[in-house]
């Protein structure tokens, strides 16, 4: 089941590069997604919450030399995140239908590296053995790279290479601690393995220095992947020069490779060091939680404004991981669901508002809702549902977050508390200059060639601006539901997650080091 | 069969035991070589190349037959030959295996003749630059036959050298991989005057470096009254015998190793003659030559001062950090393939180190693993280098490539993928052997090497990308180069190249396991 979930993309994928005309390879991209999408139903049903922890387990010897095994298998926290590609990546074809490609671009590349892409992110989440977690994870960042780099905007060479390199340095100080594992391992064991049920059993007894050094291997790349401030720069720059439906991935998915990261591997393996190094991980989680939220509140380029958003929200993700708190902690990975939806939800909306007006600038928007009510009624929804308005989706988790760390972490909670105020201000204020108000803007009123209009300098007469499509009202209605569908009923997911985040809290609540978990 | 070391070759009227069998891959070589020779003085010119280009592909198709034959049931614990002159173990076998694959790819790359009408090399090499006669040679179609005996030559040097088990037989077979290269670094076609720039300057530094290795020898000899490897590692283990000797001896002798693996801060020709050599003569010389350096390198350390290792290490150590920090650093500056992919060498050669002198099972396994993964990825490398050419020749200056997807998306894309393996990207052979070797000096304890190796793999994997960059997403120069469509030998040199970089990256645990066989007999 987990190998069709990573075959069909990847083959998908691969297929799709060879196809010449553009509508077929989007058609053709479309249906390999919404195939995956069908085939993750099977997967959730056969998963019990109350069963094993690993479960869907596939294993075959690989390199044996190197103790390490082909082996998939999920838990609670893996499917929702599988679940949540699958969801997203079709909606993202639909979402880049009609986008622009640069120029001798086709799209069959496009749609080729998303998918393979696809592959690459299901098997970061379905790796149970971290050498080949380790695979995936750099793999990952090579359709990535050439996705910005190809189909980004005008300053795409320099983000794509600014991502790759943030991200394979932060991969290649793990790749040290990954070794470091096997070595742990091969001297405990007389035999190497990088298993991580295996590893986690081992690292267990493994002295408290050993587990600081191979623990921040692991979570310097993790941190670069979520972004944690200070390691966070490269995020804005590739999120606002990545084409949209690439910038959804990147934020909703990609970015949650560190924040599963953790939990999968910090937690577990290094249960003594995380414990002593949580102080560090909560003061850079709260400062991103606030220096992003004002930088947010200060952007003026709106694709940049949704990724500082999603930097801040990571620093709430990060507390509630690190509070080691099991509420914090099932709210943390809610909000890890919640978060590519309705921040996946904004870039698109946002995408589709730079689309009408051919700027990315908010200061050449104003009033754009009533030429576009429903476009402005969306924007609005995503936007509350990022400031986590009671109702929506992102409410439980962050007031699961915020209640479950109060116990351990007050002082934290409180300031990360100020945060949630200054996320109702940059959202609405965002919302407020682009959508209310008199009609105004170069963008809108087309004054021509502005100096925020550098995407389209052909701007000429009052250009005629539509209201949503079909086609985008059909992208974006799932995710309209999922947000007050999860907003009002979030059982589904919760029951899912929950043995899981119960298990990873535990295993690292029972180190010798531990303090007071639930 | 007698042992080793009880058998002494200077003894009069007894012939060495010889086992044919074992060494008969070399002997292929080196006869052909011989044959090649004569048969360039026998054959008329226009059947030259045609003859000689059969011949080498035969002669190392039929080492590799004879090499296979003997792998099939060669001894587990290796065994000594000539007098114990020679050790046919199992690291020498699988770099043999290795070098006769790397040298056939590169044979094919030597013997294109379609990118480069008449071939990549000149007619005459002696002609002066830039004379009447040399303007007229660039037009002229015929090439150097001689190339191919000379490549068999090298091929057979670099081969016995990876097996020499005393300090002798390593010097020649160090003069006998050597000399031919010299001379074929001489040989390009077009820009002669750094072709041959290029020979002197590796002759030159190469005849130090070969100084260096004789006097180390002889120093060597002095303190252990002996040249074979086992008998300096038995005087070094508890002798009251002055250490002056064995370390001055020691530091000489690497320092002529460390030059031909191209490590720095011995590195200083390696860039100068990558670019200025022909370019397979470059792929031949940047894949199998690192391999019987280091073959050579993990021999001596391991057999002969493995009980000395506390003394010497701390220096290795600093080298393989400088070679490191110098291949990555200088590498960023660089604006011409050629030299780019030289300073990769020389960090490559730092990452190669690190696993050589951990001197344990895996440090050993790994390194030649590595060797392997290296050795073809480059060689496929420097052959798609030579298909980008403009009507000077190739074009090797990093700002032709621009935008080179978009007029040749599957060389570029063959590129990328070469050069991602360089970085050392999962699901490349290049990730594989960073891990083999990385793992092997993390058990054995070196782990802040590890970690500058990794922080030095990240400096340098943005160079490979700066190359991709300009490849993929920039806007392709007006007058830029034109890609040849490149012929067969090229082709089937490229593709085996790409196929094993994929395959060792996705399936290495047949390579792993051979690599494993076994340790050093001496």
């Amino acid at each position: 089941m987990l190998l069709a979930l990573l075959l069909l993309p990847l083959l998908g994928g691969i297929a799709v590069a060879f196809l010449r005309d553009d509508r077929t390879a989007k058609l053709a991209a479309l249906a390999v997604s919404l195939l995956e999408l069908l085939l993750v139903i099977p997967a959730w049903l056969a998963y019990d919450p109350s069963g094993d922890r690993l479960q869907q387990t596939l294993s075959v010897d690989w390199i044996p030399a190197f103790g390490v095994k082909f082996s998939l298998g999920i838990d609670g926290i893996a499917l929702v995140m599988v679940a949540l590609i699958a969801l997203l990546v079709p909606i993202v074809v639909g979402g880049s239908w009609a986008d622009k490609l640069p120029e001798g671009r086709n799209a069959a590349g496009f749609y080729s590296l998303l998918l393979v892409m696809e592959a690459g992110m299901v098997g970061v989440f379905v790796a149970t053995d971290v050498f080949l977690f380790y695979v995936f994870f750099e793999a990952v960042l090579v359709p990535m790279y050439f996705l910005i780099g190809r189909f980004g905007g005008p300053r795409r060479q320099y983000a794509a290479v600014k991502f790759f390199l943030y991200s394979l340095l932060g991969g290649l100080i793990m790749l040290a601690s990954v070794i470091g594992l096997y070595a742990v391992s091969a001297e405990q064991l007389g035999e190497g393995t990088l298993d991580w049920a295996t590893l986690a059993e081992v690292m267990r007894t493994a002295d408290t220095s050993t587990q600081v050094w191979l623990f921040l291997g692991f979570f310097i790349a993790f941190a670069i992947k979520a972004p944690l401030f200070p390691l966070h720069t490269w995020l804005p720059d590739a999120g606002a020069e990545a084409p949209v439906g690439v910038g959804v991935l990147l934020v909703g998915i990609l970015d949650k490779i560190g924040t599963f990261g953790f939990l999968r591997y910090c937690l577990p393996l290094f249960p003594a060091a995380s414990h002593d190094l949580a102080p560090l991980v909560l003061v850079l989680a709260v400062i991103g939680i606030l220096y992003a939220a004002l930088l947010a509140a200060g952007q003026d380029d709106m694709k940049r404004f949704v990724a500082y958003t999603s930097i801040a929200h990571f620093g709430f993700i990060g507390l509630g991981i690190f509070a080691f708190s099991e509420q914090a902690a099932t709210g943390a990975v809610l909000y890890m669901v919640n978060h590519g939806i309705s921040t996946g939800m904004l870039f698109l909306v946002v995408g589709m508002v730079i689309a009408r007006g051919g700027s990315r600038l908010i200061s050449d928007y104003g009033g754009m809702a009533k030429l576009t009510p429903l476009l402005g009624g969306l924007f609005l929804l995503a936007g509350l549902s990022s400031l986590s308005l009671p109702g929506t989706n992102s409410f439980i988790s962050e007031f699961l977050v915020l209640i479950g760390s109060f116990d351990n972490q007050p002082v934290f909670t409180i300031l990360a508390t100020i945060g949630m105020i200054l996320a109702a201000l940059y959202v609405l204020w965002a919302y407020q200059r682009i959508m209310q108000g008199p009609v105004r803007g170069n963008a809108l009123v087309g004054a021509g060639g502005g100096p925020g209009t550098a995407m389209a300098p052909e701007i000429g007469a009052r250009r005629t601006i539509s209201d949503l499509s079909g086609r985008e009202i059909g992208v974006l209605a799932p995710l309209v539901v999922l947000i007050i569908g999860l907003g009002i009923y979030p059982k589904p997911v919760l029951d899912v997650i929950g043995p899981s985040v119960q298990a990873t809290v535990q295993s690292a609540s029972e180190a010798p080091a531990a303090q007071g978990g639930n | 069969m007698p042992t080793s070391s009880m058998f002494l070759a200077q003894q009069p009227g007894q012939a060495p035991d010889v086992d044919y069998v074992a060494i008969l891959p070399v002997l292929i070589i080196f006869g052909a070589a011989a044959l090649g020779v004569l048969l360039e003085a026998l054959l008329p010119r226009n059947q030259r190349w045609s003859v000689q280009v059969g011949l080498t592909l035969v002669t190392i198709v039929g080492a590799g037959l004879a090499f296979g034959y003997y792998l099939s049931d060669a001894p587990e614990n290796g065994t000594t030959t000539l007098a114990g002159t020679l050790s046919i173990d199992q690291p020498a076998l699988f770099l043999w295996g290795t070098l006769l694959a790397l040298g056939f790819g590169a044979v094919l790359l030597i013997a294109d003749r379609t990118v480069e009408p008449g071939g990549a090399f000149v007619a005459e090499a002696a002609i002066r630059p830039g004379t009447i006669q040399d303007r007229a040679q660039v037009g002229s179609a015929s090439m150097q036959t001689e190339v191919f005996p000379l490549t068999l030559f090298a091929l057979g040097g670099m081969m016995t050298f990876t097996a020499a088990n005393d300090l002798l037989t390593m010097f020649i077979a160090l003069e006998v991989l050597s000399l031919p290269l010299y001379l074929m670094c001489g040989l390009a076609r077009r820009r002669r005057l750094l072709s041959q720039e290029s020979a002197v300057k590796y002759f030159l530094l190469g005849a130090f470096a070969s100084a260096f290795f004789l006097y180390g020898l002889a120093l060597l000899y002095g303190y252990a009254g002996s040249v074979k490897l086992a008998d300096i590692a038995n005087a070094a283990a508890g002798t009251d015998r002055s250490d002056a000797l064995l370390f001055g001896g020691l530091a000489l002798l690497v320092v002529g190793l460390l030059f031909k693996g191209s490590v720095g801060p011995f590195h200083a020709w390696t860039p100068d003659v990558y670019q200025g050599a022909p370019t397979p003569v470059t792929a031949f010389m940047a894949a199998c030559t690192k391999v019987a350096a280091f073959g050579g390198m993990l021999r001596v350390l391991t057999v002969a001062f493995e009980s000395t290792s506390w003394e010497w290490r701390g220096v290795l150590w600093a080298v393989a950090i400088a070679s490191m920090v110098i291949g990555a650093v200088l590498g960023l500056t660089q604006t011409d393939v050629k030299r780019m992919i030289a300073y990769s060498s020389i960090a490559h050669a730092g990452f190669l180190l690190i696993g050589t002198i951990a001197l344990t099972d895996q440090g050993l396994s790994g390194t030649m693993f590595y060797l392997l993964a290296y050795g073809f990825t480059t060689l496929a490398a420097f052959g798609v280098v030579s298909l980008v050419r403009d009507s000077t020749g190739e074009a090797t200056h990093l700002s032709q490539w621009a935008g080179l997807a978009k007029r040749s998306p599957l060389v570029a894309w063959t590129f990328t993928f070469l050069l991602l393996a360089l970085a050392g990207i999962p699901m490349t052979s290049g990730f594989i052997g960073k891990f083999v070797v990385f793992s092997a000096a993390l058990q054995d304890g070196m782990a802040p090497l590890v970690v500058i190796a990794l922080v030095a793999s990240a400096v340098a994997a943005f160079f490979y990308l700066r190359v991709i960059v300009l490849m993929h997403f920039s806007e392709p120069a007006e007058d830029g180069p034109t890609v040849s469509v490149p012929g067969a030998f090229t082709t089937a040199a490229i593709t085996m190249g790409v196929a094993v970089t994929l395959l060792l990256g996705v399936l290495p645990a047949f390579a792993l396991d051979w690599a494993s066989g076994g340790g050093f007999a001496s």
